[in-house]
């Protein structure tokens, strides 16, 4: 079980003086699941990038802790993975190097030997793996981006829009590693899918009730 | 230390990116090679005095910089590929690699644009002084990346970038492009190289202040 | 306020009408009369003016350096209203530096221009300003435009200690002399005045620096209301 913790508190957001969300709490550890669901425009995915240190909340704050210590913002990059459908990666590179070069780049966490391989066959594009990114169909791009979140095992798995653009096949593969995630890690999913909504234990709603 | 081969990481996608697509590598030649001969058409047969030639050379450097060096930043705002950053490097590995890819950049521009102008001006671009000539410049090439690396960080989160990068640049790198001017003319007239020593000091001490004065900000501009 | 409001108009009134009407005179007695400076005659009553207003520009942008800085640190929207409104009036008054300038270089040397240390360090200054309008205009959302522009302008205020104390070594290298600038080649003005022109010209200083600070007063307390307006309207 993961020592991670994850906490905010009274996190607000506002953009030019419009009030996106306000008063968000919420306390996640090993084992957790959260889902997060509102209405198009309600803020999911600027709680997310909060959530993943993409963004500064306008009021509130947000701790990580691991191992019982306090963690920085700048280091929370080792433990969390996200998949979304603003990522993007390197059309000039091929999908194994994509996760090379970005592994080496996130080098706090050295991969033990095999796991891109070994990612890459978990999310089904062993086949593609030399091919360059620019000939991906946007399935494969949505694989790719899940083995990006978990190519270095992260503490904290957020998905945002789980399974946009995926065929029943890459569902079935979401769902494990979903299933995975949830069993010792900390998982939390952005959707308005009330099929997804059924995976996570916790829920927060957006644009209404917390 | 991982925050130094995260760093080399970074750059070593920077440039294989860059070989892979050229984007970069053939649009400043072309430019490179645009300037000058249109300086070659204006100046006819006239053959320029050394502080022209010098300032002539910066003004190519300087047009060409302007031209390319904002890439690093806005090609990843362009391609999305920001948050991809964010997610897996610290602002300061983004900070240094982008600047040292930029120095590199900018040397590259340097040794092109002289080798241009020992091919058509090879009466009057005679470097007497080496000396001056490298020090100023490889000091040259670490000052204009120093300073136009933030901006081009700046420059990536506006709206209008082609345009407003000259415009923020110029007057931030105006103390540099003097200098640099005045030291190469030194170089060309064939000067002691103990002359060119306050320009070195100038230069040097523009680097550390930009490059400080960057890294301790670039976070709040890296960083949504 | 008040202070300033009545203050600035009261001196700079003073100053002007003292600046012109006190009589020149190689010789001068007492408090009514200024001394003749070697070259300049009837044209160095433009110091009473041009250097107040170059002193406030200089001071208008430190302060909005100053805001922004605090911007970045607390995130506070007032010091960005702050920092703009200061930053604009320094626009204003660089204009009129330069200008005023100008003048003074068309009498005193003949031409408009001639690219010396200190006129090219007002141009300069003219540039970041004119760049920092720019960048703010393109840049969407308030915190955007509050961060960025406190950036640049922390980072052209970098560059300033350096072309104070770097032109005059190397303009005067490429404009050999200064055409008998009377300022000379180092950061400071050297000047020679009669105690009674010095307490004028100080007064002229402080009348001008007042007027800035009310100007200042004023387009705060405006962008405020409006900035308030605005969000209770969305």
């Amino acid at each position: 079980m993961t020592s991670m913790r994850l906490s905010l508190s009274n996190v607000s957001k506002e953009f030019n003086r419009r009030s996106i969300f306000r008063d968000v709490s919420f306390t996640l550890g090993g084992g957790d699941s959260l889902v997060i669901t509102g209405r198009n425009g309600s803020g999911k995915s600027t709680l997310v990038k909060i959530i993943c240190g993409l963004l500064t909340p306008t009021r509130g704050t947000i701790t990580y802790s691991f191992e019982g210590k306090s963690i920085e913002h700048d280091n929370v990059r080792n433990h969390i993975g996200l998949v979304s459908p603003y990522l993007q990666l390197y059309d000039e590179f091929s999908g194994l190097e994509n996760l090379e070069l970005l592994s080496q780049i996130r080098s706090d966490r050295v991969l033990e030997k095999g796991r891109i391989e070994e990612v890459l066959n978990d999310v089904g594009l062993w086949e593609r793996r030399r091919d360059f990114l620019r000939t991906y169909s946007s399935g494969m791009r949505q694989r790719l981006k899940y083995a990006f979140a978990l190519v270095h095992k992260p503490d904290i798995l957020v998905l945002d829009e789980p399974t946009s653009n995926l065929d029943a096949d890459g569902v079935e593969m979401v769902n494990r590693r979903v299933t995975e995630q949830k069993q010792d890690s900390i998982l939390i999913v952005a959707t308005n899918d009330a099929e997804e909504s059924t995976w996570c234990a916790k829920k927060i709603e957006l644009g209404g009730k917390v | 230390m991982s925050a130094i081969s995260s760093t080399l990481a970074l750059i070593r996608k920077d440039v294989h990116s860059e070989l892979r697509t050229r984007y970069a590598l053939n649009a400043l030649l072309m430019f490179v090679v645009t300037a000058v001969s249109t300086i070659v058409f204006a100046l006819r047969s006239d053959q320029p005095t050394s502080s022209v030639l010098s300032g002539l050379y910066w003004v190519v450097v300087f047009f060409t910089a302007m031209s390319g060096l904002s890439r690093t930043f806005v090609s990843e705002e362009e391609r999305g590929t920001t948050m991809t950053l964010q997610l897996v490097a610290t602002p300061s590995t983004v900070y240094f690699a982008k600047l040292l890819f930029n120095t590199a950049l900018t040397f590259a521009l340097t040794i092109a644009v002289t080798i241009l102008y020992m091919t058509v001006f090879s009466n009057a671009f005679v470097i007497k002084t080496m000396s001056i000539f490298i020090g100023t410049v490889v000091l040259g090439s670490l000052g204009f990346a120093s300073a136009s690396t933030i901006i081009a960080a700046i420059v990536a989160k506006a709206n209008t970038r082609g345009t407003l990068y000259p415009v923020l640049s110029f007057p931030i790198l105006i103390v540099l492009l003097m200098t640099v001017m005045g030291a190469t003319t030194k170089a060309l007239d064939g000067e002691e190289l103990s002359s060119a020593l306050g320009d070195f000091q100038i230069l040097v001490g523009y680097i550390l202040a930009m490059t400080g004065g960057s890294y301790l900000l670039f976070d709040y501009v890296w960083k949504d | 306020m008040k202070f300033a409001k009545y203050g600035s108009i009261a001196l700079i009134t003073f100053v002007l009408i003292a600046g012109i009407a006190i009589p020149l005179s190689p010789t001068p007695q007492g408090w009514l009369q200024f001394p003749v400076i070697p070259g300049l005659g009837e044209k160095a009553r433009n110091i009473l003016y041009h250097v107040p207003v170059a002193w406030t520009t200089v001071v208008a942008f430190l302060v909005s350096m100053y805001y922004g800085f605090r911007y970045l640190k607390t995130r506070d929207i007032e010091y960005d209203i702050k920092s703009v409104s200061s930053a604009g009036l320094g626009f204003l008054f660089c204009f009129l530096a330069t200008i005023t300038g100008a003048l003074w270089a068309k009498f005193n040397w003949g031409s408009f221009w001639n690219w010396d240390p200190r006129e090219t360090s007002i141009f300069v200054l003219l540039l970041i300003y004119g760049a920092y309008f720019a960048l703010r205009s393109a840049l969407e959302t308030d915190e955007k435009r509050a961060t960025l522009s406190a950036v640049y302008s922390i980072i052209a205020g970098i560059t300033v200690p350096f072309f104070i104390f770097v032109m005059p070594r190397i303009m005067s290298g490429l404009h050999p002399g200064a055409k008998g600038d009377p300022d000379g080649s180092g950061p400071v003005v050297q000047f020679k005045m009669s105690p009674n022109m010095l307490v004028i010209f100080l007064l002229g200083l402080l009348g001008f620096t007042l007027l800035y600070v009310w100007l200042l007063n004023i387009r705060v307390r405006l962008a405020k209301l409006e900035y308030e307006r605005s969000s209770h309207q969305s």
